[in-house]
């Protein structure tokens, strides 16, 4: 390859020994000698740019947990904090908030929220088991009803009454038995490209039964339930609809309903990206398939531009196939921080933070008294009657309601 | 090289795996097999005689050997291409093969649906088949065969290949017995990292094996995070090891026995422009094969970056990427992503190639040989050469009087094969394994910026020792002997010698550490990140809503992460040592 570059003229400096090709006598290369300034000036400005990118990004704080500073263990007079407080809440990596609402907190009690994102819901909650007692943050956001009898056994949550539970609906706090707050909840749901059906002029579906419908056929994508969260949500509700739950034999109802729809020609995808994203034909994937599991917030992003009124967002929920999902905030034992982690979750389900929720989580307040935003308002189909299994019975048979699905498609 | 020295300069990357990668490892395995502080080994028992896992413990090897052999089908000829012609945008394609080192697999998951998916553009549906997932892999390893048998090769004395044609041997024939011999530690090389790559792969199975196809890693992956079966988890992580470890012994063995000493050559003779219909057409049916195999694939993620929503063209997803429209916390301005990937990547390339260097140079101890290195190479087709050429195995090479050594090179095999173990060990048990060990002070390191650098330069250490430990075995030692006649002192030698014969090596090896930290996702995700969220985290984050400007933004910004690796693999390309050869 020819040589790069013109080299500026010759210049002082260190000037290398001979290579091993050339003998002792003189450089046969004379441009040689200066390449390694000329690396040298490449690597002085790539330090400089990383340098320079690196004072551009946010500096990172590590004055969390001042040796100085005891564990507060209750909230100080007025509710405002000694200068210095931090508290480290610990989410899954689809958690988000407006910065605006976190200032607000921070405005009224003085303390600094630190936010520390881990991977999935399911992988954050082991993490948080596999560091019982010397937890990584104050307040975890996240436990779910598949993960919330795990980590109540292994103990890794303080117990904690928020103030302003009364505006909660109680069907929320029921499996939360005082230890955890339920903040969020979502619906997992079939979801369909309403284009394609008025473009097929095949009506749309109403429920399970059509699913596995002859006129049905190859249009719908799943999850796999081992590997994605919405799949296992949506494996629950077959389980809560078609009942069978505690048969370990492979003649359960519901898991005749899967080979039907097997049969039917489901697909099963690895993660929600994918199948929303790739097979389904309702998004910016254009996939084949116009049935995908997802969730009762998607038709409501799919409204690209929200200042330009239309009747029907492009797709569609069918509501007798929701599962419902309570999403919910604990300390975690261990904390060092009490009195601020009780703040935040007082915080974390007043209507502030609770109103912004949905815009940027795409889940729904659990505070009666939080207005939604127009378009979750406009595009969110009613779910009447969400389909849901008790945690308890979640913990105990999943790991084996897996098996018996794996048994199908494997 | 005496034997104090070797393990002097082996100590720092021995200790480094020690802490980063034996004792998180073995504390998570422990965890699984010691429930109540009684060890409990019958999760090992089941696992081995487990129907299901013996399946999947089946294909994963088999799976890695076919996509091992069709990786080396594919590559070797674009590593012959690179070597020995020069040819407009040589250099940019050099560097741009390792894109696809650093896409998150999600991305390339949606990039190859749209190649060979159930709407893709060759109109034919491969996803769920066991030929996408090979497919794919031949797609992220290609660039390891060709970077790494391309640059050794471009070293080699093409005169040796010259004397057999003179001496009337036709083209095949000089192949095979004159240059194949000579490639084969650089082949083992590739070989030996592909093979790891593919047997622990995951997120490719996942994304394009469809429900039917797993491999351990995926099993030990599920066990842990969404069961957090320890015990079953450290029982496939053990069978998992035992392959690994069998696998590397094996490779190591190859490795030592076929290095013969030549006298490396600058790239810049040895390469010729292409002349003639055969050269063409061996140019043209190598474009091919990368446009089919990396263009179109990455083509489909550029092209979908930039429509709008709604229909037509434009950069709209690129210039939503810098606003942050509803004020959120999970907003990460490119600018930042950008500069935390190349943060971590740096430290994680700097950390990789010094503690790599050092357990390189200690592997190969300054090996060499005596006697005249043409006459061996000529001659390695004839059995008895190659006799002579490994007839130093089992003494320390680095003394002329051939003193037996207290240890001998079966020792360094062993250190060989342990810094290689953590390229085929799975994310899932370093992480998880990272979060019990190193947690109390003074190395709890959960949530230290250090961690992610340090995690990415455990996987990128390998590459380093197997570009690295080839090139140094193949320096002729008449080369440091008439150095050391001539009276430089061994750093001397050192430096005038050693360093920039394997320093296209070293660059190579710099370029793949970067793009491996660039786009490590598996333990980052892990690891916490505190504000600090890299390029693929924040494709990450994209990916996992709905709504298409999101989904535009992931592809924005995964075209951006192409080309930043494309930039920076230049750059690092251009970064030799003094007096090194070019391309």
């Amino acid at each position: 390859m020819p040589s790069p570059a013109p080299r500026p003229a010759s210049t002082a400096g260190p000037v290398p020994a001979p290579g091993p090709a050339a003998g002792p006598a003189a450089d046969p290369d004379p441009t040689r000698r200066r390449r390694p300034r000329r690396a040298a000036v490449v690597v002085a400005l790539l330090t400089t740019l990383v340098m320079v990118l690196a004072a551009c990004s946010s500096p990172a704080d590590d004055d969390a947990g001042d040796a100085e500073v005891g564990p507060a263990l209750s909230t100080p007079e007025g509710g405002v904090f000694p200068d210095g407080t931090t508290v480290r809440l610990l989410a899954h990596d689809s958690f988000a908030v407006s910065e605006e609402v976190l200032d607000q907190f921070t405005q009224s009690t003085n303390v600094e929220v630190e936010l520390v994102l881990g991977g999935d819901a399911v992988t954050l909650v082991n993490q948080a088991v596999l560091t019982a007692g010397n937890p990584q943050g104050d307040v975890l956001f996240g436990v779910d009803g598949n993960t919330l009898t795990r980590a109540v056994e292994a103990d890794i949550f303080e117990s904690y009454e928020p103030e302003g539970l009364a505006d909660i609906d109680p069907a929320f706090t029921a499996d939360a038995g005082g230890v955890v707050t339920p903040v969020d909840y979502g619906d997992v749901c079939v979801n369909y490209d309403r284009t394609w059906f008025e473009d097929e002029g095949l009506a749309l579906p109403t429920g399970f039964e059509d699913l596995v419908d002859p006129a049905y056929r190859d249009l719908l994508v799943v999850q796999d339930p081992s590997s994605s969260s919405p799949g296992l949500a949506f494996l629950l509700g077959t389980i809560a609809e078609m009942g069978g739950g505690d048969v370990t034999g492979d003649d359960a109802p519901w898991l005749d309903y899967w080979r039907q729809l097997q049969d039917n020609g489901v697909q099963v995808a690895d993660s929600w990206s994918t199948a929303y994203y790739t097979d389904f034909s309702g998004s910016e994937g254009q996939g084949p398939r116009p049935l995908v599991v997802s969730y009762a917030s998607s038709p409501p992003a799919e409204v690209t531009d929200p200042s330009i009124p239309v009747d029907e967002a492009p797709t569609g929920t069918v509501v007798d196939t929701c599962y419902r999902q309570v999403e919910y905030a604990g300390i975690l034992r261990g904390t060092t921080e009490r009195g601020a982690a009780e703040a935040l979750i007082d915080f974390m389900i007043s209507v502030p933070f609770q109103e912004d929720v949905p815009e940027q989580m795409y889940v729904y307040p659990v505070n009666d008294e939080a207005a939604l935003p127009e378009v979750f308002e406009t595009f969110t189909a009613e779910v009447s009657d969400p389909l849901t299994v008790p945690p308890a019975e979640v913990a105990a048979n999943t790991e084996r309601w897996v098996q018996q699905w794996a048994g199908i498609f494997r | 090289m005496s034997a104090r020295w070797r393990w002097g300069l082996a100590a720092l990357p021995l200790a480094f795996l020690g802490v980063f990668f034996v004792w998180p490892v073995t504390a998570i395995v422990v965890r699984g097999l010691r429930p109540e502080g009684q060890w409990d080994l019958s999760p090992i028992a089941d696992v081995v005689t487990d129907p299901v896992i013996r399946r999947v413990a089946w294909f994963t090897l088999w799976q890695a050997v076919a996509s091992t052999v069709l990786t080396l089908l594919v590559g070797l000829p674009g590593a012959a291409l690179f070597a020995r012609y020069s040819f407009t945008g040589k250099r940019v394609i050099w560097a741009a093969l390792v894109v696809p080192f650093v896409l998150p697999t999600v991305v390339v998951g949606i990039a190859f649906l749209g190649v060979i998916g159930p709407t893709g553009v060759l109109g034919l549906d491969l996803s769920g088949t066991v030929w996408a997932i090979l497919i794919a892999h031949v797609f992220f390893n290609y660039a390891v065969v060709v970077r790494t048998v391309g640059g050794f090769w471009a070293s080699l004395d093409p005169d040796v290949v010259d004397a057999a044609r003179v001496l009337g041997a036709p083209p095949w024939r000089t192949f095979l017995e004159v240059t194949w011999p000579l490639l084969r530690p650089a082949v083992a090389a590739a070989a030996s990292i592909v093979f790891l790559f593919t047997f622990t792969s995951f997120g490719v199975v996942l994304v394009l094996g469809g429900t039917r196809h797993r491999t351990l890693e995926v099993e030990i992956y599920e066990q842990t995070t969404q069961f957090l079966a320890l015990d079953v988890a450290a029982g496939l992580a053990l069978v998992q090891l035992v392959f690994v470890v069998a696998t590397l012994a094996w490779f190591a063995r190859t490795q030592e026995r076929r290095a013969v000493a030549l006298r490396p050559r600058s790239a810049a003779e040895t390469a010729r422009p292409v002349r003639g219909w055969r050269a063409r057409a061996f140019l043209a049916a190598n474009l091919a094969v990368m446009a089919v195999l990396l263009v179109l694939p990455l083509g489909v993620l550029v092209v979908r970056s930039f429509r709008v929503p709604g229909g037509g063209w434009g950069t709209d997803f690129y210039r939503a990427l810098s606003t942050n429209p509803r004020g959120s916390t999970s907003f990460v301005a490119p600018v930042e992503a950008i500069a935390n990937s190349l943060l971590f990547a740096s430290g994680a390339t700097v950390v990789a190639v010094v503690l790599g260097a050092l357990a390189a140079w200690a592997i190969a101890g300054g090996a060499g040989r005596n006697g005249d290195p043409a006459a061996v190479e000529v001659g390695s087709a004839d059995p008895a050469a190659v006799e002579v050429a490994s007839a130093d195995r089992g003494r320390d090479r680095g003394t002329s009087r051939g003193r037996p050594l207290r240890r001998g090179p079966g020792a360094w095999r062993w250190v060989d094969t342990a810094l290689m173990i953590p390229l085929g060990t799975s994310a899932v048990t370093v992480g998880f394994g990272f979060l019990i060990a190193l947690d109390e002070p003074p190395l709890d390191l959960r949530d230290s910026l250090w961690l992610i650098p340090l995690a990415h330069a455990i996987v990128a250490l390998p590459f380093v020792i197997r570009l690295v430990v080839p090139a140094l075995r193949a320096i002729d030692p008449a080369l440091r002997e008439a150095a050391g006649t001539l009276g430089a002192s061994p750093w001397r030698v050192w430096r005038e010698v050693d360093l920039p014969v394997v320093g296209r090596a070293l660059a190579a090896a710099a370029g793949f550490a970067f793009a491996v930290s660039l786009g490590e996702f598996g333990a980052t995700v892990f690891l916490v990140q505190v504000d600090r969220p890299t390029l693929p985290v924040a494709i990450y984050r994209f990916l996992g809503r709905p709504g298409p400007l999101e989904f535009g933004q992931a592809m924005a910004l995964s075209t951006i992460l192409m080309a930043l690796t494309v930039v920076v693999v230049l750059v690092i390309d251009r970064l030799r040592p003094a007096g090194a050869s070019e391309f």
